[in-house]
């Protein structure tokens, strides 16, 4: 039986911040806009961003779209695209002023402008001194954005189909995209979702790692559907890692901790960073203390029953030290980790944050493919922004608050090349292939029939521990090499998942099965692209070839689902109108 | 009585879904609550359940981590539940 056909101008799959920013450029432009999310707009992930918008706005003192631009290719390791990065800058303080203008609640200066805060890595002058760049609500900005432009697009008339998971990507014999199919939660009926224009807003894979600072939903459903659909994933082996996240939960303990005097002990109870930064010690660089808290784990010293973590140990400050200078830590603990840090030591690992890689797409926000010799070829009526697109703007490591100016500016350019195709087609949707859905419909029926399988949270389970162990902030070749083969044969059990719950009623068992499926292509293409990329570059560090290598490898990864295929494609260096910013080493 | 049964199993179900949040610490508050009893919610718990699930993720998190005070008495005894959890 053929499923239930609905028909839009455009279907967004995820209402996080560049969901939203997208579907608002397409209401406003009177188009029949349908926006799908597994939960409520306003409870997306976005909601956790704390540091602000990078835009360069020049309140606080004399500031450039070149400058940030420069500062976010330095970060991405050069791997970033110039034409998108150039693109992304320039149009950032334009993103952000019409933020303003919808309602955004930003800290203001005295004199009324938008007030910005420093953030490390940007600077004035190409490197010279610090800048303030980044925009922000208090503490709250990812929050205050997606209440902002929930509200507009209400007003927009966008429709919103919540607590709807997409399930696959429909595509035509020649590869346009001619929509999703979807399942309503509450009902369980599938629903093919047919649009002119597919845009996937769906956010980042974080929980493919067992220590993740993400919510649970990040689980690369838009990477899952494109893999799947034949798409190629870009640049998957670079992921940006915090290295202290309690252990077992994720929840980040502050790097003020280290700042205020906290130290880094092994099983043995040794100030292990005096062998590996004699001078700064604990305060050593990010990268550095997560590489040796990786390395002492791998070498049997770590902490726990498992030997897989390292303790945090703040009890010498005293309790009132601890209360007054890092107010809330002592809760964060309690409740994350069950112990009083005045007392004993917090279980901490290096921990995973943020996505680089993606969805291969042009700064337009189109996806794009080799084809016929084009290595950007883009796949017709299909889009990706956010955290789940890589257009590249952050290459092999993300500059800090340039995810959310990434969600508002690519957000914004997608819902623009959206605009332009819908109008460029006419009024009639394209025909939908004979036998359109069936791939969903054949994915449901194979979980619903399961017998004898495997359970979801135990495949899942297995899936995070072998990410962390073998493809975590510091990679090992013996250990990626292993990894490769584990997470191949962890395919097997995610095609025989079970679930016990029959029930077609908001049965998050059923959900999670299907999560499962889009979190596995995630794993594998970041395991698969980090045991062949043979150099460190930004966020991806190998023990065995500790430097980046311009010559082999300044070049974009892609996986492909089929046969765990790779290709590479090269970075442009060329940016859209000035001068290209050459490779150089990446000291701050 | 039935239908009854089957109209609270929906939405015990459904209050299991939206306690899928934005924000790790309340999947992981939340993910031990249903872990726990939250099986067993009479109808009022429910009541409160919702209502709390419906408030902005940091609002929530504010009140689970003591931070702020409970802005309605008649969401202590679950209030008390999460943060116990």
């Amino acid at each position: 039986m053929p499923l239930p056909v609905r028909r839009f101008d455009a279907v967004i799959v995820g209402a996080g911040g560049s969901g939203l920013r997208a579907a608002l450029e397409l209401s406003n432009a009177g188009l029949k806009v349908a926006v799908l999310s597994k939960v409520f707009p306003t409870r997306s992930h976005t909601v956790a961003a704390q540091g602000g918008v990078g835009a360069a706005l020049g309140n606080m003192g004399e500031d450039s779209w070149h400058w940030h631009m420069y500062d976010t290719i330095k970060g991405s390791d050069w791997l970033g695209d110039q034409d998108a990065i150039e693109f992304m800058c320039r149009m950032a303080p334009e993103v952000v002023i019409e933020l303003e203008h919808f309602g955004m609640p930003f800290d203001r200066n005295d004199d009324g402008t938008v007030y910005q805060r420093p953030f490390g890595g940007h600077s004035a002058n190409f490197g010279e001194k610090p800048v303030q760049r980044s925009c922000c609500a208090a503490d709250r900005t990812g929050h205050a954005m997606l209440h902002t432009l929930y509200q507009r697009n209400v007003l927009a008339r966008t429709q919103f189909f919540v607590e709807w998971m997409a399930l696959d990507l429909v595509r035509a014999a020649d590869g346009t995209v001619l929509g999703v199919t979807a399942l309503e939660m509450e009902t369980g009926e599938v629903v093919l979702f047919q649009a002119k224009a597919t845009l996937f807003a769906t956010g980042g894979s974080g929980r493919i790692f067992a220590s993740s600072t993400n919510a649970f939903i990040n689980t690369g459903d838009g990477l899952g559907m494109a893999a799947r659909a034949g798409i190629p994933l870009e640049d998957m082996e670079f992921w940006q890692f915090h290295p202290t996240g309690v252990a077992g939960a994720g929840v980040l303990i502050t790097e003020g901790v280290r700042g205020e005097g906290g130290i880094l002990l092994n099983k043995d109870g040794e100030r292990f960073m005096e062998r590996y930064a004699p001078t700064m010690k604990d305060l050593a660089s990010r990268d550095v203390v997560s590489r040796a808290m990786a390395t002492e784990i791998k070498d049997g010293r770590g902490a726990g029953p498992n030997a897989d973590h390292i303790l945090l140990k703040l009890d010498h400050l005293g309790p009132e030290v601890i209360d007054k200078r890092l107010p809330g830590i002592r809760e964060i603990a309690l409740k994350f980790a069950n112990v009083d840090c005045a007392k004993d030591p917090i279980p901490v690992v290096p921990t995973c944050h943020y996505q680089m890689g993606g969805i291969p797409t042009n700064y337009r926000g189109e996806v794009v493919v080799p084809a016929g010799g084009n290595p950007a070829s883009v796949v017709p009526g299909f889009y990706a922004a956010g955290e789940c697109g890589c257009a590249s703007i952050h290459g092999a490591n993300r500059l800090g608050t340039n995810s959310l100016t990434d969600l508002l500016v690519m957000g914004k350019s997608a819902g623009m090349s959206m605009v332009d195709h819908i109008r460029a087609h006419g009024a009639a949707l394209p025909d939908l292939p004979k036998g359109a859905g069936e791939a969903s419909v054949a994915r449901l029926a194979r979980l619903d029939g399961q017998k004898g399988g495997e359970d979801v949270a135990a495949v899942r389970d297995e899936i995070q521990r072998t990410m962390q162990a073998h493809c975590g902030v510091f990679r090992f070749p013996d250990l990626l090499r292993q990894g490769v083969e584990k997470i191949r044969a962890a395919g097997e059990r995610v095609a025989r998942t079970q679930v016990g719950d029959r029930s077609k009623v908001f049965n998050t068992a059923r959900i999670e099965a299907l999560e499962l499926d889009n979190l596995y292509e995630a794993a594998r293409a970041t395991m698969v692209s980090a045991e062949a990329r043979k150099e460190t570059r930004g966020a991806h560090d190998r023990e065995d070839f500790h430097a980046r290598d311009d010559a082999q490898w300044l070049k974009h990864t892609l996986w492909y689902r089929d046969g765990d295929r790779l290709e590479y494609k090269a970075v442009n260096l060329k940016p859209l109108t000035v001068e290209s910013i050459e490779p150089k080493a990446r000291v701050y | 009585m039935r239908q009854c049964e089957a109209v609270r199993s929906r939405e015990t179900q459904r209050l299991r879904w939206r306690s899928r949040r934005g924000l790790l610490e309340l999947d992981i508050v939340l993910g031990r609550f249903w872990a726990g009893c939250g099986e067993e919610l009479d109808e009022s718990e429910a009541g409160s359940l919702a209502r709390l699930l419906a408030m902005p993720d940091n609002d929530l998190l504010d009140l689970v981590m003591g931070r702020k005070p409970c802005p309605d008495p008649a969401l202590l005894p679950l209030l008390q539940r999460l943060k116990a959890a």
